[in-house]
């Protein structure tokens, strides 16, 4: 589920909320969106990857909620490590054109 | 058509009786309502949805698209990606595609549609390059177009669907369908969520893509998709076909999210105390790795891929790894648990019946697209890993879209002018009896009970299908009854609604077909059963019921294609 906006990295430009399928966030006029509906959360990532300063980490438990922290998940390198590996963000390649689904189909086992 | 008009007539007085009726309208809480007019109204922002939208609009009609969540990121496929059922177009590679799936369908699919499916989705493919999705190239420089990654895909269909001027509602879910006197669809109504008001467009023809139900079961990307488009077709006179084939499960870490099932093609699976349990190299889907879950925890590890193979996994499917990434858990070497969470009709084949070869449903003025729609006729009782329902998705969505623009234009200027009535009932507009204390999420959870066990509704049996039916139908009055008191309850209680509703026409095809055809395991019928080689179509909400139906569709398709190649 959603566990983190980081006040110090979010530039309040509200992408997150427009983007999220359940509307689990709330606008704040002149400020950081809210968690607002955290049991709403379906886990897809879809914020995060939208997320233009990687300031959100949606965390892998899809049930329960889950305690993060930001530095450990910079030092890590997992804040916007799915943005990443799509190749979302200026500056890098589109992850789709490297989508090897081809030759991994070539030998499903099925 | 008599029952379309009986079911309608039934409806009007209902709603006659208590005028417009509607919970929370005229709530002073709430802003003005947004009115706007349209040719074809698109419900729906998946690859269905965006489809239909781009391709009415190519047509030169002026299109709305109203998505629950927002068109880019909302659905099945945004969040899970796709490998496309596709084919080159020569005659060998079609036999060949059509083939390898009649093997495995239960010989329900219709060879004039298969053709026409994998003609449609080699063009559209071409297109989405075109609109500048990067695909990949192989080491001859040879590009490769046989999936789609999800986010990029979407992000695509957004901006030509914004391209091609289509007026985009995010945030904005379809509660009902509006019908005018003559019980032809002409507009809906729903929410924007956001914006705190109702909204409504009146249109000259409604496209329903709005994706399947998998029971908010939270398989990836999946929890926008409860049905709600059948529902609201079933209530403007619409039956479904196919629903038995509804019990589509999908393997993930226990707590995680992500149901992709391809990289379990490399995995050995064993039992808690480490024995390995044989035979068990299939990826996706899972009645084999169900039927070991019954016996107890099932646990994988991919060690079946090699170093430079597990590269090419991670770049074929990044989301298949976040979990694992996330959680610290290294799948080629260590062994991690797996459960089945239901994507229902999602990945599964049965939804709205379509009537005709324009994806139209029997109510005029009304078409289904994606996986809102029944796919037998494609894919028959099983969707497999899922690789048809990226074709479908795209050609279903492109052919409905067409139709409704041509059948909108046939209109004229009385599309807008008609008097209209809002058909939805169940969580819209209340009735004052059989009222529960729990509310949706009760009926959710009591819904959940009935479809989530893999021992009911993945090995189905008579007399626990029977059970689960009784106790679903005792929940259609509560559902009824439900009193909404804020716009976030109202679209709880429709979604509540269409599981119920869902369950019911899934149970009730199931306790129909006496026999496993398909994904539809009976363990008391075990064996296909060559006189029930049938389509099942189920229609009604206060009465359900069920009915054969013989395979001809096709044949008009086959004739339609002969004018087109003729032509
Ligand atoms: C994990 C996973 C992996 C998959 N892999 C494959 C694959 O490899 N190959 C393949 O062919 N298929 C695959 N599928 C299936 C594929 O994703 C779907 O068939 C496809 O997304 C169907 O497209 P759609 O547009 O009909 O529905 P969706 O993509 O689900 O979109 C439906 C849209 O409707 C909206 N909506 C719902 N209710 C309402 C409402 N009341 N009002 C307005 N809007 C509403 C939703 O927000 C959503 O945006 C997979 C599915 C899953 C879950
Ligand atoms: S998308 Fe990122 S930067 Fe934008 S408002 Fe949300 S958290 Fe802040
Ligand atoms: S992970 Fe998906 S559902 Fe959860 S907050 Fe982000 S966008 Fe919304």
């Amino acid at each position: 589920m959603i566990e983190l906006i980081s006040p110090t990295r979010c530039i309040e430009c509200n992408l997150c909320v427009k983007v999220c399928p359940t509307n689990v966030f709330d606008e704040v006029r002149g400020g950081v969106p809210v968690i607002a509906r955290q049991e709403d959360c379906q886990t897809c990532y879809q914020c995060e990857i939208h997320c233009p300063v990687d300031a959100m980490y949606v965390a892998p438990e899809a049930e329960v909620s889950v305690a993060v922290d930001e530095n450990e998940l910079i030092a890590s390198g997992l804040l916007g490590s799915y943005r990443k590996e799509i190749g979302w963000g200026k500056g890098r390649e589109r992850g789709s054109k490297f989508d090897t689904t081809y030759l991994v189909t070539r030998q499903f086992r099925g | 058509m008599l029952w379309t008009s009986f079911r309608f007539g039934a409806l009007r007085k209902v709603v006659a009786a208590m005028g417009d009726g509607i919970a929370l309208v005229g709530n002073p809480q709430l802003d003005e309502a947004l009115e706007l007019t349209a040719d074809v109204l698109v419900i729906g922002g998946g690859p269905a949805g965006a489809w239909a939208a781009w391709s009415a609009a190519s047509r030169g009609a002026r299109v709305v698209l109203v998505d629950k969540g927002y068109l880019g990121s909302s659905g099945a496929a945004a969040s899970g990606g796709m490998t496309i059922w596709h084919s080159e177009p020569d005659a060998d590679s079609r036999e060949r595609a059509k083939e390898n799936r009649r093997k495995v369908d239960g010989l329900l699919s219709d060879l004039g549609w298969m053709d026409r499916v994998l003609e449609q989705t080699y063009q559209n493919v071409q297109r989405i390059e075109q609109f500048g999705y990067p695909f990949p190239a192989d080491a001859e420089g040879n590009v490769q177009r046989r999936s789609l990654q999800g986010p990029e895909y979407l992000r695509t269909m957004r901006r030509v669907v914004k391209d091609a001027k289509v007026t985009v509602l995010d945030q904005s879910p379809a509660l009902e369908l509006l019908l005018d006197y003559d019980g032809t669809v002409a507009g809906a109504r729903g929410v924007q969520r956001q914006e705190n008001r109702f909204w409504t467009v009146r249109a000259g023809a409604v496209v329903i893509a709005t994706g399947g139900c998998a029971f908010l079961s939270k398989s990836l990307g999946c929890n926008v998709l409860t049905g709600d488009g059948a529902l609201m077709a079933a209530e403007a006179g619409s039956s479904l076909s196919g629903m038995e084939f509804s019990n589509h499960y999908a393997p993930s870490l226990p707590f995680a999210s992500v149901t992709k099932g391809l990289m379990l093609g490399w995995a050995t699976y064993s039992r808690e105390d480490g024995t390995v349990i044989a035979g068990r190299g299939r990826g996706p889907g899972g009645n084999a790795l169900g039927a070991a879950l019954l016996e107890g925890p099932v646990y994988a590890v991919l060690d079946k891929a090699d170093p430079e193979f597990q590269k090419l996994m991670r770049t074929a499917q990044p989301n298949f790894f976040v979990p694992f990434d996330r959680s610290g858990i290294d799948p080629f070497t260590q062994r991690f648990p797996l459960k089945l969470r239901l994507e229902g009709t999602v990945r599964g084949t049965g939804g709205i019946r379509i009537a005709g070869p324009n994806c139209e449903t029997s109510v005029p003025g009304l078409y289904a697209a994606g996986d809102a729609a029944s796919r037998e006729v494609i894919a028959g009782g099983v969707s497999g890993g899922g690789a048809l329902n990226a074709a479908w998705s795209m050609s279903s969505g492109f052919w409905s879209g067409a139709g409704a623009a041509d059948y909108a234009a046939s209109l004229g200027a009385r599309a807008h002018t008609r008097s209209v009535l809002g058909v939805g009932r169940a969580g819209l507009r209340p009735v004052p009896y059989g009222a529960t204390a729990g509310g949706a999420g009760e009926i959710v959870a009591r819904v959940q009970e009935e479809v989530f066990p893999y021992d009911r509704n993945m090995f189905r049996t008579g007399p626990k299908l029977a059970g689960s039916l009784d106790r679903l139908h005792a929940l259609w009055p509560q559902a009824l009854a439900q009193q909404p008191s804020s716009l976030r309850e109202l679209v709880r209680a429709r979604e509540a609604a269409a599981m119920v509703a869902h369950a019911r026409w899934m149970y009730a095809s199931a306790l129909e077909r006496t026999e496993s055809r398909g994904m539809h395991v009976r363990l008391d019928y075990p064996h296909l059963d060559p006189g029930q080689q049938h389509r099942l179509i189920s229609s009604g909400l206060d009465h359900i019921w069920v009915r054969p139906e013989t395979l001809s569709l096709g044949r008009r398709v086959r004739e339609i294609k002969r004018e087109l190649v003729a032509a």
